[in-house]
């Protein structure tokens, strides 16, 4: 499976209060919490983002709090993958938990800029930087880990 | 080769005679929590999966901290949810408002977490049980709802840091001073994806409300777990409060660690994490003169006895400076009796504090003191991220209840000894 999109593009630690402040946890709604998706950060992100865009950024992407409104906000905002140098831990098990694709890849997080349209074969990890014509090999998935995110997400791979 | 504390938890509670870092085993869960906030979404993912039982009653722990005394509308439905769905399941450990508190000072004072455990909680902070030598990590809501579900959940054995503590803190000095002393040095992801294993003949002189907040923090290195070898006073503190047996692991002589920091405590001073990072460490020498608009002495991290008598020994016959907001909040009922019995609040409200129930407030920016643009803050809390408190536009400065208290009678950051 591929998807393909244009990046909006973050720095180092990233975190899960400026992803969604915790201002609007007093709802589960996806698409009210995708409404205020990086507000604190980029004002322009929740105007601009299309359905398959790209999310990148650099180390330590979702610390802090393990709200799983984070990447449900990211998600629902329309965002198709996120590509980081490293994610914060829990982040990195929220997303896989829900089926928010991620990809870790130091190299494209570095070369990657805003704007750029990336295509990424989540079959290979290989990234294309179709704007700048670089490509990128990211982590392989352990092979337990690939189960959940082929069955859907965790609830889906336990059934 | 052998395992860590925390390896050896994993291990125990996978049916494993070994672990080594990097594998994926799956675990028994003794505890599985959740707060106002992600316990919603976790029931949603329940209900939606059609899961029509909890694994054990017993084993589940819901804590109405965050947005409690309900602070809106649909803060009042999420608690209400929560409610509901306790009933229904007959959940043992729901704790609402009157006997609740903030979740990671409520679990280890009622003894419903104990050492040797393997814990898993939707709230970054659950990493604070390891001061009881558990494994306590934090989660995300789909796994709350796994672990309601199936009593177990995955993890990947994490490598460890092991920080070696000597010496004793000087007056004044508390266990934050350690911690922030520590995510200065490594970094807030110094420690991602591993374990911090605290040990050392200076444990001796850190008490169990140190422990609890080190441990607490080890999540602002991006640590997986941080954990304490247990001791008569993790045993002492457990007395009467942990009505079953407990199991204590101890690290194996030739247990591997990715790094060993040597941490004389007695070196340790004063420590601020300056905005936007709690990796942003300055001693005092560094502080400069920098004026606050509010003080908040409290949260999961800071909430405790110890924290409060501190808090009242310095503010005891003083005043909060012109133009300052003092927020103290007890982070149990327990606490905040104490607190009473003790004459705290006397000293607290005397000085001119408001003092409130048990609630996580501000700490998040959910209510209870949140900042206007341009406003500064020291608060005892865990986090300073753009935002955290309130106003993008805002900061906060992790200081100790010492500090925070000392701050709050100059007006601007200080340290105890300025006013003492």
């Amino acid at each position: 499976m591929k998807v393909c999109g244009k990046v909006h593009k973050y720095g180092d630690n990233v975190d899960t209060d400026v992803i969604i402040p915790a201002r609007y946890l007093n709802t589960a709604d996806h698409k009210e919490l995708a409404a205020h998706c990086m507000e604190d950060i980029d004002t322009e992100f929740v105007k601009n983002v299309k359905d398959g865009d790209i999310m990148v950024a650099e180390q330590n992407f979702g610390c802090g709090s393990s709200r799983e409104h984070a990447p449900i906000s990211i998600k629902a905002s329309g965002i198709s993958c996120v590509i980081a140098s490293t994610f914060a831990r829990i982040f990195y098990r929220n997303a896989i938990n829900i089926g928010l694709p991620i990809m870790e890849c130091d190299e494209a997080a570095k070369d990657i800029d805003k704007g750029d349209e990336v295509e990424i074969d989540f079959d290979t990890g290989v990234i294309t930087n179709k704007t700048k014509g670089h490509t990128y090999q990211a982590q392989p998935f352990p092979e337990f880990i690939k189960e959940i995110i082929n069955a859907g997400g965790l609830l889906n791979s336990l059934k | 080769m052998g395992m860590t504390m925390t390896q050896k938890i994993l291990a125990a509670h996978a049916g494993l005679e070994k672990v080594e870092a990097g594998q994926l085993i799956k675990c028994k869960l003794d505890m599985v929590l959740g707060n106002d906030v992600t316990t919603p979404v976790a029931i949603n993912e329940f209900e939606k999966a059609g899961f029509t039982k909890v694994f054990d009653n017993t084993k589940i722990s819901m804590v109405m901290d965050h947005f409690t005394p309900n602070k809106d509308i649909k803060s009042a439905a999420h608690t209400l949810q929560c409610r509901t769905f306790a009933g229904q399941y007959d959940i043992k450990h729901y704790y609402d408002v009157g006997d609740m508190g903030i979740e990671h000072a409520l679990l280890p004072e009622k003894g419903i977490v104990a050492s040797g455990e393997c814990i898993i909680g939707a709230d970054s902070h659950t990493c604070t049980y390891g001061a009881l030598g558990a494994f306590s990590t934090g989660v995300g809501s789909t796994d709350m709802c796994a672990g309601m579900a199936t009593g177990e959940a995955w993890f990947k054995v994490p490598s460890a840091i092991k920080f070696n503590l000597t010496g004793k803190l000087n007056e004044y000095v508390m266990g934050k001073d350690v911690i922030l002393h520590i995510i200065g040095m490594i970094g807030v992801d110094g420690a991602l994806y591993k374990s911090m294993e605290f040990m050392g003949e200076g444990l001796a002189s850190l008490s169990m409300d140190d422990r609890l907040s080190m441990a607490n923090m080890a999540i602002e290195a991006g640590a997986k777990n941080g954990i304490f070898a247990v001791d008569d006073i993790t045993r002492e503190y457990q007395k009467g409060r942990v009505d079953r047996e407990y199991n204590v692991y101890e690290a194996d002589e030739d247990a591997v660690y990715e790094a060993v920091y040597d941490i004389d405590l007695s070196q340790i001073k004063p420590t601020v994490s300056f905005p936007h990072l709690p990796e942003n460490t300055k001693t005092p020498d560094n502080w400069g003169e920098v004026a606050i608009q509010q003080v908040v002495i409290g949260s999961c991290t800071n909430g405790r006895l110890e924290d409060m008598e501190m808090a009242a020994k310095i503010l005891e016959g003083k005043h909060i400076a012109n133009g300052v907001r003092c927020i103290v909040i007890p982070a149990t009922q327990q606490v905040y009796l104490e607190c009473c019995k003790r004459g705290y609040m006397e000293t607290f409200i005397n000085a001119g504090c408001a003092v409130s129930t048990p609630t996580c407030g501000p700490c998040l920016g959910g209510h209870m003191g949140i900042l206007a643009k341009g406003e500064r803050a020291v608060a005892t809390t865990n986090r300073n991220f753009v935002g955290r408190m309130g106003h993008p536009e805002s900061e906060v400065y992790l200081a100790s209840p010492a500090v925070a208290a000392a701050s709050a009678v100059t007006g601007k950051i200080s340290q105890p000894s300025e006013i003492m």
